[in-house]
């Protein structure tokens, strides 16, 4: 599993609820997928309530990343494969 | 499933609902991050409680590649972060859910589980008043049948 520390990441939004993060990432972004609870990203199972809002914007994707001691984040992370995914329909049966 | 363990009563409240479900014979799997496992393997050194443990998102992952589930899943909250682990595992998980809620300001917490089981009670250093209502059940095989 991966770990998102280790990626090339900007914060939107930190130390917020999900709500908020949600809320954030429907208000900014023109592209908006929405995901089950566990939908795996970045080699990542994502946590929150579904459904959870995944932005797309150029060459980057924006989500919620909750972590347990800290809230919930925006992250914006650079990810050409993932944003390929969204866009051709191809995230997998959900 | 636990969070950051950072309210004591986490941890005694954790061992106390293990021991409990080991008398009902249910074998005990501790979801947590690396401090909320410490803290358990510290104080059951020979896993008298706790017969397993796993990384929370380990588990979580091992739940939608369905590697491994659960008949019942006790999520402690005493923040927003828990009910988000909470609302993942309602999606992903056929197990019954017990919200665990602690904290000084659990009111919007219960307010936010209010589609799986409660135990809450107003409690940070004294796990006496989430105890009780603990012991309010007197079985959580029930639960699963």
């Amino acid at each position: 599993m991966g770990c998102v520390d280790e990626m090339n990441y900007e914060i939107l939004l930190p130390n917020s609820s999900f709500k908020e993060c949600a809320d954030y990432i429907k208000k900014n972004f023109k592209e908006i997928f929405f995901v089950p609870a566990g939908f795996k990203i970045f080699d990542n199972y994502l946590v929150g309530v579904p459904p959870i809002p995944i932005a797309v914007d150029n060459d980057y994707i924006i989500m919620p990343y909750v972590k347990p001691c800290h809230g919930c984040f925006v992250l914006r992370i650079p990810g050409k494969e993932e944003v390929e995914r969204f866009r051709s329909g191809k995230m997998g049966d959900f | 499933m636990m969070g950051c363990p950072e309210l004591p009563v986490q941890t005694a409240s954790a061992l106390y609902i293990a021991n409990k479900l080991n008398i009902e014979g249910f074998e005990v799997t501790a979801a947590g991050n690396k401090a909320a496992i410490s803290l358990l393997l510290n104080s059951d050194p020979e896993k008298h409680y706790i017969k397993k443990v796993m990384d929370i998102d380990r588990c979580i992952g091992a739940i939608v590649d369905k590697k491994s589930d659960f008949d019942l899943c006790f999520v402690f909250i005493h923040s927003d972060s828990g009910i988000s682990y909470l609302a993942t595992i309602k999606s992903i998980s056929k197990a019954k859910t017990v919200a665990v809620i602690f904290g000084k300001d659990i009111d919007p917490l219960i307010k936010a589980s209010e589609d799986s089981i409660i135990i809450a009670a107003k409690a940070v250093h004294n796990p006496t008043p989430l105890r009780a209502q603990i012991d309010g059940v007197k079985s959580w095989a029930v639960l699963t049948r």
